[in-house]
C-alpha cells in the first residue's frame, strides 16, 4: 500500500487549493455569519453543481489540448427545448427529461466531434462557430420568447428543482458526474486513452490509440454534461430564457484552470476540477453578504479568478535545470573557499 | 642557382585554426582534442560518419557549445566562443543544415533578421536601406530574387542562398555550409556550387560539410576526416581518393561493442513485395526470417524511417503486400500492427515513445490495453503482472512503477519506450536507431539484448546510420539510397568500404557525368 500522508496531500496542488477555499470560506464567514443560512448553503452547493457538472465535461476535453465553448449555448438549447416539451405534454415524468436532455446535448457534442476531428477544424473554431449558431437556435425555436415557471408542468420543475435527504438534486447530480467521470478517467481504456492523446499525440498515435474517436468522445461527453445541464438549470431556476448561462464559458474553464487543469492537455484531475467549481461557486455566493455593488461583482468576479490562475501558475512552474550545485550541496572536497 | 634571394613559400597563415579541441556530452566523448584549419580562398572539406564529430565542431565554431578544452584562433587571435554572437563578431558563419528562418516574413527581413538596419531619426527600421543592401548582397550571389518577395515562396536551395546571404551581411570571413546540398536538386546544386565559387574568389574560407564524396572530390582543395571524435587524416583532394576517404572514415574494429549474438534462423515470417509510396520509397522488397536482424543501412534521408512507419500502418503505401505468416495483411493504423505482432520503436523516443507525465506503469501497458482490461474496465492486476514481467526483462532505475517517466533519466526513459515494446511479445520489431546518442556502454547493452531476444525466436528489424553498428550486428545487410534499395549483403560478404561507397557514392558522383545546366536567377 502506498503511504500518504496529510502534508503529502497539502503539498499536492488540490491540497493548496483546498486549503485555500477553507480559508476564503472562513474568512467570508466571520465577516457575515448570515452566510450560513440554510437558504444560502442550498444555494451555494446548486451553484457548485451546476458548475461542477459543466467543469467535468470540459475537463475531458481539455485534457486531449482541446476546448469547448459551446457547453452554455449547448445549455440554453436543450433547457429551451425540454421547456417547451413539457408544456406540450405535461404528462412526461422527469426521468424523460434528463434522458432527453443528456442525449440532445451529447448530439451537439457529437456535431462539434466530428467536425474537429474529421474535418480538422480547431477545437477553439468549432465551438466558437457552434456557439454561435446553437445559441442562434435558441432564438429559433422560442422566436425570442421566454418560458416562464407556470407554461412548464410540474413533474419538469420538480426533479431539477427538488432536494433528496435534504440535499439539492443539482448537487447530487454534480457529485455523481463527477465520480462516474472519475471512474472513467481512472479506470477504463477510453480514460486512459484520453491521458495518453493529450500528453504526447505521436507517442498515443504509435501505441495504436484511435485518435479520432477519442476527440469525438470528449466532446461527446462534454456536450452531453452540458445538455444534463439545460433540463437541471431550467427546471430550478424555472424559467427557460434566450440568453441562460451566457458568458459562463469563462468560470468552467476557470475552474478547470484553478483545479490544475492543463489548457494544453494532458494533465488535470476530477477532484481538481471539482475544487476549482467550489472556488468559484464560494467565491460568487459570497459577494452579496460582503456588501460587494451588485454592479461591481462581476468585475469583482472576473479578477479574484485570475488572480487565482496567475497564484497557482506560479505554484505549478517546474523548477529549471539545475547545473549549479547548491552551496551547501556543494562538493565537500572542495572545501576551499578560494582558488 | 642565381644570386637573387628567393622568398621561401610561405603557407599563408590559416584564417581559421582549431587546435586541441575538445567536448564531452554526459558519458560521451564527442570530441577528443580535434585539430582543424582552414585558409582564406579554399574550400575545406570536412567528412565523417554520423557521429564522428562534425556537427559538435560546427556547434563549437558557432558558440552554440563551448568546448572544455582547446583553442579556436581566427586571423590568429584567440577567441571565447560563448555564445552566438561571439562567433558573429569573429566573422564566422555557419548555415545548418536546415536553416533557421523565417517564412512569414520577407528576404529581406531573413537577411537582416538580427541587426536591421535603423534610420537615424527615430530608430525605425530603415526599409529602403534594408531593401537596398539586400539587392546588393543578392547581386553579389548572381542572383535576382526579390527582396521584398515572402520567404515562404521560395525553394530549398533559394532559402539556403538567402542564408548564406545573411553570413556575408555579417561579413563573415568563414562560412562553414553543413549539408547544403542534401535536399537539393541536381540544378539547384549547380547554382549552389556556383555561389561557393563566387564566394572563394572573394577569399572567403569555406567549410564545406557532406556525406556525397563525389561533391567534396569536386569542389574542396583540401579534406579533413573526423572519426569517432578525433582527426584521423587530413590533405589535399588531389592526393586521395574515395576509397581512400572511406577507408579513412570507417576504418576501425569495434568487434567488441558490436557482438554477435548466434541464433538460428528460422522460416521466413514477414516478406514485403513491391512496397511503393508516391513519393518516399519505391518497389521495397526483402524477407524476414525468425531470429534474424535484417539491417538497413543509408544516409539520413533515404528513406529508411518513412518506410518502417509505413509498414507499421502510421502511413500508407500505395502499392505491393506485406505477408505476415504467409498471410496477406494491411495495417491501416498502428493498431491493427501491434495485434499481428508488429513492434515499432521510433527514432524520437522522447517525442514518440513516452508519454511523460505518465506513469511507467501507465506507459508500458499503453499499446496493449485490450489485453490487460475486460471490454473497457481496466484490470490492474493482469496490469501488474504484466509491468512485472516488464520489470524483469529491463532494469530501470525508478522508486517503483507509479513513478512519473519524466523523472527519470534519459537513458531510463529510453529503456521504459524499448521495454514496452518488448511487453506486447511481438514476433517482429523495428528498432529505429536503437543506439542514437546514446554512450558506447549503454550501446554494447542493448546490442547484447537485442542478441537474446533473437536467440528467443523474434525477428528484428534494425535500422541504422551508423555502419559500424550495421554490420556489426546484422545477418544480412540492406542499403537504401534515395527510397531504393540499391544493394543487399548476407554476413559473409559484408565488406564496410564496399558498402559505405554503395549507401554515399551513388548520391554524389553520379551527377557528375550529367551535363551541367546554369539556371539564371529567378
Amino acid at each position: 500500500m502506498k503511504h500518504w500522508s496529510i502534508g503529502d496531500f497539502l503539498n499536492q496542488r488540490e491540497g493548496i487549493l483546498l486549503a485555500t477555499i477553507f480559508v476564503l470560506f472562513a474568512v467570508i464567514v466571520l465577516r457575515a455569519p448570515e452566510y450560513l443560512g440554510e437558504q444560502n448553503i442550498d444555494n451555494l452547493l446548486t451553484s457548485w453543481g451546476f458548475l461542477a457538472i459543466l467543469a467535468i465535461g470540459q475537463l475531458a476535453v481539455l485534457l486531449t489540448g482541446g476546448i469547448d465553448l459551446s457547453q452554455a449555448s449547448v445549455l440554453a438549447f436543450t433547457g429551451m427545448f425540454l421547456a417547451i416539451l413539457s408544456h406540450g405534454m405535461p404528462g412526461l415524468p422527469a426521468i424523460v427529461f434528463v434522458s432527453l436532455g443528456l442525449l440532445m446535448g451529447a448530439g451537439l457534442g457529437l456535431v462539434n466531434g466530428i467536425a474537429v476531428a474529421f474535418i480538422g477544424i480547431p477545437a477553439i473554431i468549432t465551438t466558437l462557430g457552434t456557439m454561435t449558431i446553437i445559441r442562434g437556435l435558441v432564438y429559433v425555436l422560442s422566436n425570442g420568447a421566454w418560458i416562464s415557471s407556470h407554461e412548464m408542468s410540474d413533474k419538469f420543475k420538480s426533479f431539477g428543482a427538488g432536494e433528496t435527504v435534504g440535499f439539492p438534486n443539482v448537487f447530487l447530480a454534480g457529485l455523481v458526474c463527477c465520480g462516474l467521470v472519475w471512474l472513467c478517467l481512472q479506470y477504463t481504456r477510453p480514460g486512459r486513452d484520453i491521458y495518453a492523446f493529450g500528453s504526447n499525440l505521436a507517442a498515443a498515435r504509435n501505441a495504436g490509440i484511435n485518435l479520432k474517436r477519442v476527440q469525438v468522445l470528449v466532446f461527446v461527453v462534454s456536450g452531453g454534461v452540458a445538455g444534463l445541464c439545460g433540463y437541471l438549470w431550467t427546471a430550478r431556476f424555472a424559467i427557460a430564457y434566450t440568453q441562460a448561462a451566457e458568458g459562463r464559458e469563462f468560470a468552467i474553464i476557470a475552474a478547470c484552470v484553478i483545479g490544475g487543469v492543463s489548457i494544453a492537455g494532458g494533465r488535470g484531475t476530477v477532484a481538481g476540477a471539482a475544487l476549482g467549481a467550489l472556488f468559484i461557486a464560494v467565491l460568487e455566493t459570497s459577494l452579496p453578504f460582503l456588501r460587494i455593488n451588485a454592479f461591481a461583482q462581476l468585475a469583482v468576479v472576473g479578477a479574484v479568478i485570475l488572480v487565482a490562475i496567475a497564484a497557482n501558475a506560479r505554484a505549478e512552474r517546474k523548477p529549471g535545470r539545475q547545473i549549479l550545485a547548491p552551496r551547501d550541496r556543494a562538493p565537500a572536497s572542495t572545501g576551499v573557499p578560494n582558488r | 642557382m642565381t644570386g637573387r634571394s628567393v622568398s621561401p613559400v610561405v603557407m599563408p597563415e590559416p584564417v581559421l585554426r582549431v587546435e586541441g579541441v575538445s567536448k564531452r556530452f554526459g558519458g560521451v566523448q564527442a570530441l577528443k582534442a580535434i585539430d582543424f584549419e582552414a585558409r582564406a580562398g579554399e574550400v575545406h572539406g570536412l567528412v565523417g560518419e554520423n557521429g564522428a564529430g562534425k556537427s559538435t565542431l560546427v556547434k563549437i565554431l558557432s558558440g552554440i557549445h563551448s568546448a572544455d578544452a582547446g583553442t579556436v584562433r581566427v586571423h590568429g587571435k584567440r577567441l571565447a566562443l560563448a555564445r552566438p554572437h561571439d562567433a558573429t563578431a569573429a566573422g564566422i558563419s555557419a548555415i545548418h543544415q536546415e536553416p533557421s528562418m523565417f517564412d512569414e516574413l520577407t528576404v529581406a527581413e531573413n537577411i537582416f533578421v538580427a541587426a536591421q538596419p535603423k534610420s537615424p531619426v527615430l530608430g525605425l527600421v530603415d526599409w529602403p536601406r534594408m531593401i537596398r543592401d539586400s539587392t546588393l548582397l543578392l547581386e553579389e550571389l548572381g542572383t535576382e530574387i526579390d527582396p521584398r518577395s515572402e520567404l515562404g515562396h521560395l525553394s530549398v536551395a533559394e532559402r539556403h542562398i538567402i542564408s548564406i546571404a545573411r553570413a556575408l551581411s555579417t561579413d563573415a570571413s568563414i562560412i562553414i555550409l553543413d549539408e547544403p546540398t542534401a535536399a537539393l536538386s541536381h540544378s539547384e546544386i549547380e547554382r549552389i556550387f556556383g555561389i561557393i565559387a563566387k564566394l572563394q574568389e572573394q577569399g572567403k574560407a569555406i567549410v564545406f560539410i557532406s556525406h556525397k564524396l563525389g561533391e567534396v572530390f569536386r569542389i574542396c582543395d583540401r579534406y579533413t576526416v573526423l572519426r569517432d571524435g578525433e582527426t584521423v587524416s587530413t590533405g589535399t583532394t588531389d592526393s586521395t581518393d574515395e576509397d581512400g576517404l572511406i577507408r579513412a572514415m570507417v576504418g576501425r574494429t569495434l568487434d567488441d561493442v558490436y557482438p554477435k549474438a548466434d541464433a538460428r534462423l528460422g522460416q521466413v515470417i514477414l516478406k514485403v513485395s513491391g512496397y511503393s509510396h508516391p513519393t518516399e520509397f519505391d518497389e521495397i522488397g526483402f524477407d524476414l526470417r525468425r531470429g534474424e536482424i535484417l539491417g538497413f543501412y543509408g544516409m539520413v534521408g533515404s528513406g529508411r524511417t518513412e518506410l518502417m512507419e509505413s509498414l507499421f500502418g502510421l502511413s500508407q503505401h500505395s502499392r505491393g503486400t506485406v505477408r505476415l505468416h504467409e498471410a496477406a495483411v494491411e495495417f491501416k493504423s498502428p493498431g491493427d500492427a501491434i495485434l499481428a505482432g508488429i513492434s515499432y520503436v521510433p527514432e524520437d523516443r522522447q517525442h514518440h515513445g513516452a508519454i511523460l507525465p505518465m506513469s511507467i506503469a501507465r506507459n508500458v501497458s499503453l499499446p496493449q490495453l485490450e489485453n490487460v482490461s475486460n471490454y473497457c474496465f481496466l484490470n490492474s492486476g493482469r496490469e501488474e503482472r504484466l509491468v512485472d514481467e516488464f520489470g524483469r526483462n529491463v532494469a530501470i532505475k525508478a522508486s517503483g512503477w507509479s513513478q512519473a517517466v519524466e523523472e527519470l533519466s534519459g537513458g531510463n526513459q529510453q529503456k521504459v519506450v524499448i521495454g514496452k515494446w518488448l511487453a506486447t511479445n511481438p514476433d517482429v520489431i523495428i528498432l529505429d536507431e536503437p543506439t542514437k546518442g546514446i554512450d558506447v556502454g549503454s550501446k554494447a547493452a542493448v546490442h547484447e539484448a537485442i542478441g537474446r531476444l533473437v536467440q528467443d525466436g523474434l525477428a528484428v528489424v534494425l535500422v541504422s546510420s551508423e555502419l559500424e553498428e550495421a554490420i556489426g550486428i546484422s545477418d544480412r545487410l540492406v542499403v537504401m539510397a534515395q527510397g531504393r534499395i540499391v544493394a543487399e549483403f548476407s554476413r559473409n560478404d559484408f565488406d564496410r568500404e564496399k558498402i559505405a561507397a554503395i549507401a554515399t557514392r551513388r548520391i554524389g558522383s553520379g551527377r557528375e557525368q550529367e551535363p551541367s545546366i546554369e539556371v539564371p536567377g529567378r
